[in-house]
């Protein structure tokens, strides 16, 4: 069982965007006990033990929503831990061939489109894959081959920053992370019991008086 | 490894109650919806389905709240589907935190209806669910609950359905629905083949072989059951690990 936090110990701020799935990230921050700040005010983001930045859209729309708003350089200056999933590990790195878009350059990868090359090999990868060469405090307690939630038709190729591989028609890069940055490319939210143990694992890392 | 086969329990709820009964020993309250998702996702269910029976607007209500519980309490992809008729039932249902939603006549009285979801939420938000009936060889699709034919072809359909942007299609064989002898792997196979987009199987699981044949020869992406988790004839855990000793790949 994962520790149950109460609401004053830690200040979790969800970056609030023209984004889907930002409720089902809120609901699993609930899950943990925490009452999370769904907030696009920059003083409120920036004084938070940890930021989660979720996400699930197109690329230009969504990077050109965060340029009008000024949250793409807010993001770029934080200093405590960043948690990107799926679009926002995605809108993380330098390019996405999703609208030919410049994304915020945090982490020095491209993101590329799958190409099947088989009938059986669909796009969007969609549903439970397995987690490979875990190597983050993230990944605490969670084992080489647990499964988790994928929904996605661009990927970050393998790359010096992984943190977990994932394979599907060709490894890639599952989770990144550089400095105080991580990212996922599944869905932890959505992740059963293992999502719950990385999304935990991360507010720990963030933890004011973390030992 | 690679991307597991699904394996989805389907609830139906009328009036915020599960209908199917259940033969949960250890469940006190097998008729909540709720409860019941959460015992099944603790089983490794992969998705969840919820079907809305109910008719009034009362109960539509019900649903709603009952789908704001679900997504606050389950950590699993789920869908919703039953009395989606436009863009604006959709809205509701996202909003309330469903993944997912499942259309079926009203896609086929307006398939129009596809474009539209695709469009403003996404291919991966939106099922198509099919009913159709063989007869002589001839795959017919039905409408309102498999009450009244129409005149579409299942595989006609399926492109059709596939090319206006829909993200997976739940095809369930009414010829198969309820007799417990297996899915209609043949016609299953076939949709595989011609599309590009998931198969969810339904419609025929009664043992656990039955699973396997679908995954096999059917080719299905995720094979979608009602009764047999319900009634306790097959656990779910039970039925992974067997999946997996026969060489499908499956989330233990």
């Amino acid at each position: 069982m994962l520790l149950n936090y109460t609401t004053l110990e830690v200040d979790v701020a969800i970056i609030k965007y023209n984004a889907g799935n930002i409720c089902s990230v809120a609901n699993a921050v609930r899950r943990l006990g925490i009452e999370p700040n769904i907030t696009d005010k920059a003083d409120e983001i920036s004084k938070a033990d940890c930021v989660l930045f979720p996400g699930q859209g197109e690329a230009a729309y969504t990077m050109q929503h965060l340029r009008n708003s000024g949250l793409d350089r807010l993001i770029k200056e934080l200093r405590q831990p960043v948690l990107g999933i799926c679009i926002g590990m995605q809108l993380m790195c330098r390019h996405s061939e999703e609208g030919n878009t410049d994304c915020l350059g945090i982490f020095p990868a491209d993101v590329k489109r799958f190409c099947p090359t088989l009938h059986s090999q669909k796009i969007p990868h969609m549903g439970w894959n397995s987690l490979h060469n875990l190597k983050s405090p993230l990944y605490e307690g969670v084992n080489e081959g647990d499964f988790v939630y994928f929904i996605h038709s661009f990927y970050v190729p393998q790359n010096e920053l992984s943190v977990a591989d994932c394979d599907y028609i060709e490894p890639f890069c599952a989770s990144m992370h550089r400095d105080n940055y991580y990212a996922t490319q599944f869905h932890p939210e959505k992740s059963g019991r293992v999502g719950e143990q990385i999304i935990h694992n991360f507010i720990e890392i963030a933890r004011p008086n973390h030992d | 490894m690679s991307l597991a086969k699904r394996i989805i329990p389907c609830l139906d709820v009328k009036d915020g109650q599960t209908v199917k009964g259940t033969n949960f020993v250890n469940l006190r309250y097998a008729g909540d919806p709720v409860e019941l998702g959460k015992a099944y996702s603790e089983q490794n269910a992969d998705e969840l389905v919820f079907l809305d029976i109910t008719a009034s607007y009362e109960g539509r209500k019900t649903f709603t709240n009952m789908v704001q519980r679900v997504a606050a309490e389950l950590s699993i992809p789920f869908t919703v589907g039953g009395g989606i008729n436009e863009l604006a039932d959709v809205d509701t249902m996202l909003n309330a935190g469903a993944d997912k939603v499942s259309i079926n006549s009203a896609a086929l009285r307006n398939p129009q209806l596809i474009n539209e979801i695709a469009c403003h939420f996404g291919s991966q938000v939106c099922v198509v669910a099919i009913d159709a009936k063989e007869t002589d060889g001839h795959w017919q699709c039905y409408i309102n609950g498999g009450r009244v034919p129409t005149d579409r072809n299942l595989f006609d359909w399926a492109r059709e359905v596939e090319q206006r942007g829909a993200g997976e299609i739940l095809f369930t064989s009414m010829n198969h629905d309820g007799v417990k002898h297996g899915f209609a792997n043949e016609a299953l196979a076939r949709l595989a083949d011609m599309l590009s987009i998931p198969v969810i199987a339904s419609g025929g699981a009664g043992k656990m072989e039955d699973f396997r044949d679908v995954f096999k020869q059917g080719k299905a992406d995720a094979a979608l059951a009602a009764s047999v988790f319900h009634y306790g004839e097959i656990g779910i855990s039970q039925l992974k690990s067997y999946l997996s000793q026969e060489g499908i790949s499956v989330r233990l």
